[in-house]
This record gives C-alpha cells, structure tokens and sequence, in this order.
C-alpha cells in the first residue's frame, strides 16, 4: 500500500494508480535548496531512470523515497515496500552472504527465501562467503538480492554500477532487467550515465536546479544497443538536456537559460 | 619463528657462560641453570601453584568486574547521547587519574586485604574497555547502520546485529590492553602487605636475598602476560573470523 511520507512522517494513502507522487517537494539543507518544488509520478512496475549533474540532487530525491530523510516541504507519497541498493554494497561484513540478504526479514524462513534470492543473482554457490572475500561485482548482486528478497513495490538503484568495471557493469545491467522483468517493481535508478538511463529505462528524467526539467519516454524495442540510430539521437538530446554537448564540452543547460531570459 | 629464538638463545648462552667463568656474580643475578633449578624446587614443593593461584584469582575477579564495567559503560555512553553526557565526562575524568595513585585511598577505603588488590585491578582495567569500546561503537560505519536501517532493523535488532559486531574488533584490542593493565595492576597490588600470591613470593625472596627466586616470578610475570595475549588472540580469530587477512590488497 502506498504510503505518503509528510516531513518524514509516512501516511497511508489510497492511491493505488502511482507508485510514487511527488508534489512540490522542497528538501532544504540548512539555506541549501536541493530539491525546489519537484513532482514526479513513477507508475506500478514503470523503469525509471534519473540523470543529472553531481550535486542536482539525484541522491537526495532517492533519500526521501528511501525515507532516510524527512523533507522540508510538499507531498510525497511511496510504497511502503521500498528497497534501496546503494553505490557500494553496504553488506554487513560479520555476515556470510545469505545472513546479509535474511537480515531484517520477518518472514518464516528466512533463510530458504535468502538462498533462493542468491540462486536468482547466480550466486547460489557462495551463500556461505564473508562479503569481504566477493568480487566488487559479486558484492553487488548479494546487494540486489536482500532488496529483491523483500519483494519491494519500489526499488531505488542509486548509481549501483557506479565502482564496477565496464564489463562487470553490462552484465549487471542484463541481471538488473531480467529481474526487473520477474518482480516487476517500479524502479528509480539513479545514474550520472548516459548509456545506462537510455538502455534501462521506460522513461529518462533530467533533475537540474531541483526539478524535473527533462523527460524523455523510450519507446525504443529491446534488446536495445547504442549502435542504434535511435538510441544515438537520444543520446544526444539527453546529453544537451544535461548541458553536455557529445565531445564532453559543457554548453550552457536550456534551463537555466530560460531561468536568465526570465529574470 | 625459529630464527626469532636465536638471539634470546645467544643471551642465555652469553649469561650462563658469564656465570660460569665468575664475570656476573651468583647474587646480582643467578645463571640460567640455576634459575631452572630454582623453578623446578618452587614447582615441586607445590608454592608456586599456591601463590600463582591466588595472582590468577586476584586478576581474573578484578579483570572481569573491570571489563564488565568498562562494557557496561561504554554501552551506556555509545548507544545514546544521553548516555553519553552522563557517562563520558565522567570517565574521561576518571581515566587521567592515574590508577597507581589511588592506592593509599583504596587502603584506607577497603583496609589492606582482597578488597583493595581486586578493586585496583578492577579500576585500572575498565578503563582501556571503555575507552576502545565506546570508540568503536562510535566508530561504526554509518553507511552500514544507513543500509540496515533501509531493511527495516529496529534498534535492538540494529544494536545486536551491525554495531556490537562492528564495535567488536575494537573490544579486542581493549582487552588485550586491559589483560596488560591488570598483570601490572596485580604487581602492584601485590606490593600492599600481601601474605600470598607471586608478589608475596618476591617480597620474601627480597627479604632473604634471594634473586633466584625474584628473578623466577618476574619470569612467571611475563609469560603470565604472552600466555593470556595469545590467549585473546585465539579467541579474536575465532570470533573475527570475517575479518578478510589483507584488506589493503582488497579491491574496493
């Protein structure tokens, strides 16, 4: 059941048609503003893929989704069932592999749901390692099995690939929408990488300034390759939304030009 | 390891030559030879038994009152923040007194009996638990508590299963310091009108002169103290066993 989060404080809320809802969402951080007024409307089961430029408050939208932090001002609604991967893995290093995903769980057991989660990200064979002897992609999927183990209606991805190598990261990438396919929760991955948002996602939103200010819906077929013709226009207005023209070159972002012409 | 012992050997072997040849006289300090003799006389006739006992006993109640007061503290001081202003001040007082100092007040307190010799130990050693402990359940990552918070642990679940573990390997280094303090704190006591235990045995040695016998307890002192270092570390291996043997070399 979707729960409104106001000021950190979750509420029971009937709408059963979004899975996240956002309006005005202000998060404030001292006389810092990192989110100004943000709606978003993530649907049941809908891919999404946030981009932006460091310090656009991508993590800080995921944190309040999370709900590790209240927000200052607006209204936000999530599932109740939310499941977060983090950059690093974040396991627990005095728990073996399976004791790391069954942490947590209360269900009866707990333990046979954690093997079955490791044997879905193909790590049925180490359920017994210490985290500190898995490889760093290894480490991840023991990562995205506790949060798929909870059976989450929204799962947050904030830049899980992010310290993997290029060819650990593309078979991630396979792992992450296969299960996607089975469990079918809505997703918000939030990622600096282009390539990732546009191979991923249903829909790809630009945060710039604290809004959404760019948004794209993919209707690209898969398997989607970035050989495509499609996918390189994409790419490329997506690169510009984010004020990136394709040789790397910062040009000046459309909105804040707007924001210049308006003052 | 072998090769550790030769210098150690070629002492001996120097200082029992010395002793032999009249270069070190038998009453500074006695060879070797006679030293082993010394120690399978106090062996036999059972008195080292009797006095290492009540030493053992001695370290052992004010070890386990000190850790377990240490333990209690820093839990007190680690898990809230209201713990923390009752308790830290406090103990951060307490530990610039140095613990040798308060022997004179421990007398007159507690008389010059068990009381005193266990309550020294006992103050001197709850000090390295507190202090490595409270650093450590400080000291755990707060990512890691962020993600079990983000699994839905409630604070008792969080306390048991990601800050005591992650505190644990600091409690360990605070215990070995600790198992030190205490072999110190029980020289020292033991040094107050004892009439048993080790420190007795040397001060009656002192008294007839006899430095076989005092250089045979400071031996028992030390290996004493490397018995129950490696002692700690056997059970640090075990209950750290999820400590990776070189995590430098560990890609992140």
């Amino acid at each position: 059941m979707p729960v409104r989060i106001d000021r950190g404080r979750p509420r029971a809320d009937a709408d059963s048609q979004r899975a996240v809802r956002a309006r005005g969402l202000v998060q404030r951080f001292g006389d810092r503003t990192v989110l100004d007024g943000l709606d978003l409307d993530i649907a049941p089961g809908e891919f999404v893929a946030l981009l932006g430029r460091s310090g656009s408050g991508k993590t800080t939208l995921l944190r309040a989704l999370a709900r590790l932090d209240r927000i200052s001002e607006g209204e936000l609604t999530a599932p109740a069932a939310v499941a977060t991967v983090f950059q690093e893995a974040r396991l627990l290093p005095w728990k073996r592999a399976w004791q790391n995903i069954a942490l947590g769980l209360r269900i009866a057991d707990a333990r046979r749901h954690a093997l079955a989660a490791l044997d879905e990200v193909g790590l049925g064979d180490r359920a017994d390692a210490w985290p500190s002897t898995l490889s760093g992609g290894q480490a991840q999927r023991v990562s995205l099995a506790r949060a798929l183990v909870r059976d989450p209606k929204l799962l947050l991805l904030d830049e899980p690939f992010g310290a993997l190598d290029a060819l650990t990261r593309m078979s991630m990438h396979r792992l992450v929408q296969r299960l996607w396919r089975t469990h079918r929760p809505a997703v918000l991955l939030v990622t600096h990488d282009v390539d990732e948002a546009a191979l991923l996602a249903d829909r790809v939103l630009v945060l710039s300034q604290g809004r959404i200010e760019h948004e794209e819906r993919i209707e690209l077929p898969s398997p989607r390759s970035v050989e495509q013709p499609e996918f390189r226009a994409l790419r490329r207005r997506l690169l510009t939304s984010l004020g990136v023209d394709e040789a790397g070159e910062a040009v000046a972002a459309p909105a804040s030009r707007v924001q210049a012409a308006l003052r | 390891m072998s090769t550790r012992l030769l210098s150690p050997l070629a002492v001996l072997l120097l200082w029992e030559l010395g002793s032999r040849v009249g270069l070190i006289p038998a009453h500074i300090m006695p060879a070797p030879s006679a030293l082993a003799t010394t120690l399978s006389d106090l062996l036999v006739s059972g008195r080292l038994y009797e006095h290492l006992g009540v030493s053992l006993r001695r370290a052992a109640l004010g070890l386990a009152i000190g850790v377990s007061l240490g333990t209690a503290l820093a839990l007190v001081a680690g898990l809230s923040r209201r713990g923390e202003l009752a308790a830290d001040p406090l103990m951060q007082i307490l530990r610039a007194l140095p613990f040798l100092g308060v022997i004179p007040l421990f007398i007159l307190w507690f008389g010059i009996g068990e009381v005193t010799k266990v309550a020294l130990i006992a103050l001197a050693t709850k000090t390295p638990i507190y202090l490595t402990l409270y650093g450590g359940i400080r000291g755990v990552d707060a990512k890691l508590v962020e993600a079990a918070d983000t699994l839905g642990l409630n604070r008792l679940e969080l306390i048991r299963h990601v800050i005591l573990p992650g505190a644990l390997p600091s409690f360990f280094v605070g215990l070995r310091y600790a198992l030190g303090i205490s072999l110190l704190a029980l020289v020292a006591v033991e040094q107050i009108n004892a009439n048993s235990g080790i420190g007795y045995l040397i001060n009656e040695a002192r008294d007839f002169m006899k430095t076989d016998v005092i250089m045979v307890c400071l031996l028992i002192y030390s290996v004493l103290g490397l018995l129950t270092d490696a002692f700690v570390r056997m059970l640090e291996r075990h209950a750290l066993a999820w400590r990776p043997l070189m995590p430098s070399l560990r890609a992140a």
